[in-house]
């Protein structure tokens, strides 16, 4: 057997702005091994959601995450809607609609711009954040922020859309369309992008059912599946709009997923923004009776899934948050293993993880078996607990 | 002035450290970097490791598992450093309060120079703090 050398990548690296910690086991420049050791973003959001009534519940699950701050509250709203049934006014539906596919545009422009810095490609960083920015500026025109909007509530929109604001919006939008176009054409056309890109880190149709992968990662290895279109919420229906599907699997065609789909999304909030109804934007619910729900939503990484149990009370008693890296995370062991370690980083940053989204759970996972049973991660936390208050107090 | 730390202020190399966050401080620090706000203009550098840096900005409300991090990464910072806390979560831990684990606020594990509020903070509001770090810094020792 070759000599096996352990490259451990993190917890605190420049690589990506959160903390997580890689450790690569590779023989010569081949990866054999991969173990993702997480954790370092765990902050019990689903039991401090169990304190907060459910009209202070979408401010805590916008907080999950700063990128999906739209997609976690349209989970979470619709799940707590699912335990009684209520219907939300249409006008309110469509400005969901519009809330969340801003986001999906800035965020898979952020991801473009990262993965452009990960290949080495500054300007491509630069170019996507430029961009970014003037959905940013969309974003504080329409609800006052340029992250956490804190748009939704339980019923329907916590704002509405005033109409002297749609002319900006609409010039900011259509101004965005052929720079765009030109990023696109840039990063497709790119030979060296094709060369750093493409054929690495496959992920082939099968493998991505049998992980169960989602969103983009999903997508990109011809598996069609989008919450949008399988179930259609909010106004999703109600608009005409394609799904994008490539075949490879690879970093390219998710780089091109992503791509695509922000000129859908810019698509879909036009159309939105033209056929807006009028009327009410909040049913005004009174209370919440027993029961349990549960909602999704396509965030920009894929399905993200909000389970809510209520006791009739006006607190939850269980909250269950499902955050697509969950899902694509374990991807690695099929992506990474035989690349090289060069390549290692673009496949790393390919499915667009998002730690602070999926760190409600502390168990660790390797080669399929538990390194921490449930007692002991309890004991593990207990220790760890007691070691603390010993250091600061 | 010592001469250290007048080379400090003209071009402060930041470290950015997330001990928690829900990733939006985090964005908004890049943010500054990129075309827009362009703080490389005043000097500022994103640092590839904290040995390199002059400036800590810490984001996040400091669970368990990132504190006993960050007490290391302070300790391995070449002194002086001057440390920014960005965000609600880093100033008071915010909503996170009564969470399990997020036992203390930041200024309790590492002493903290300049404080950024908001959730998220603006990247000119960042960038704002900063510049008032660096005029704290250059009043203090005129004295």
């Amino acid at each position: 057997m070759a000599k096996r050398t352990i490259v451990p990548i993190g917890p605190y690296h420049p690589l990506q702005e959160e903390p997580e910690f890689f450790t690569l086991t590779i023989e010569g420049e081949k990866v054999v091994d991969i173990d993702v050791q997480v954790g370092y973003n765990h902050r019990g959001i689903e039991k401090i959601s169990e304190m907060k009534t459910f009209d202070q519940i979408p401010f805590v699950v916008e907080r999950i995450c700063g990128i999906c701050s739209t997609s976690h509250p349209f989970a979470c709203v619709q799940a707590i809607e699912d335990i009684n049934d209520i219907e939300v006014p249409e006008r309110a539906k469509y400005i969901r609609t519009i809330v969340g596919e801003g986001e999906r545009i800035h965020s898979h422009l952020l991801w473009l711009g990262l993965a452009g810095h990960f290949l080495g490609y500054n300007t491509v960083y630069m170019w996507a954040w430029k961009l970014r920015e003037e959905i940013l500026d969309v974003m504080e025109i329409l609800y006052g922020n340029r992250n956490n909007y804190a748009m939704f509530k339980p019923g329907g929109v916590r704002r509405d859309i005033k109409d002297e604001d749609i002319p900006d919006v609409l010039k900011k939008i259509n101004s965005i369309i052929p720079t765009l176009e030109m990023l696109k054409k840039a990063v497709m056309d790119d030979p060296v992008l094709h060369a750093r890109t493409k054929g690495v880190g496959i992920l082939t149709k099968e493998e991505a059912i049998n992980y169960s992968a989602l969103g983009p990662t999903s997508r990109a290895s011809g598996v069609t599946k989008d919450v949008r279109k399988d179930a259609p919420y909010a106004a999703y229906d109600k608009v005409a709009w394609d799904m994008i599907v490539t075949q490879n699997g690879d970093v390219f065609d998710k780089a091109v997923v992503r791509v695509l789909e922000t000129f859908e999304s810019i698509n879909i909030m036009k159309q939105c923004i033209f056929n807006l109804p009028e009327g009410e934007v909040d049913a005004n619910i009174k209370s919440i009776s027993a029961g349990e729900g549960i909602g999704t939503h396509e965030a920009p990484r894929g399905e993200v899934f909000h389970y809510i149990r209520s006791d009739g009370t006006n607190t939850p008693i269980r909250h269950k948050v499902r955050a697509p890296t969950f899902m694509n995370l374990p991807t690695y062991k099929a992506t990474i293993i035989g690349e090289t370690i060069a390549d290692a980083s673009i496949i790393l940053a390919a499915i667009d993880p998002c730690y602070c989204c999926t760190e409600r759970m502390a168990v660790r996972d390797t080669k399929g078996k538990k390194l921490y049973g449930g007692e002991e991660l309890i004991r593990l936390s207990q220790e760890k607990t007691e070691k603390l208050r010993a250091k600061y107090v | 002035m010592s001469f250290k730390l007048k080379a400090l202020l003209k071009s402060p190399w930041v470290f950015h450290l997330s001990t928690g966050s829900c990733n939006n401080c985090d964005i908004e620090i890049l943010d500054c970097l990129t075309p827009r706000f362009d703080i490389e203009r005043f000097g500022m550098l994103l640092a590839p490791s904290i040995k390199h840096a002059d400036v800590l900005l810490i984001t996040g409300s400091c669970n368990r598992k990132s504190a006993t991090r960050l007490k290391r990464l302070y300790e391995q910072a070449p002194k002086p450093i001057l440390v920014v806390a960005i965000g609600e979560c880093s100033l008071s831990r915010g909503m996170f309060i009564h969470s399990y684990n997020c036992p203390l606020p930041l200024d309790k594990i590492i002493p903290v120079d300049v404080y950024i509020p908001g959730c998220p903070p603006k990247p000119e509001a960042i960038i704002a703090g900063v510049v008032k770090l660096i005029g704290k810094v250059k009043s203090k020792t005129k004295k």
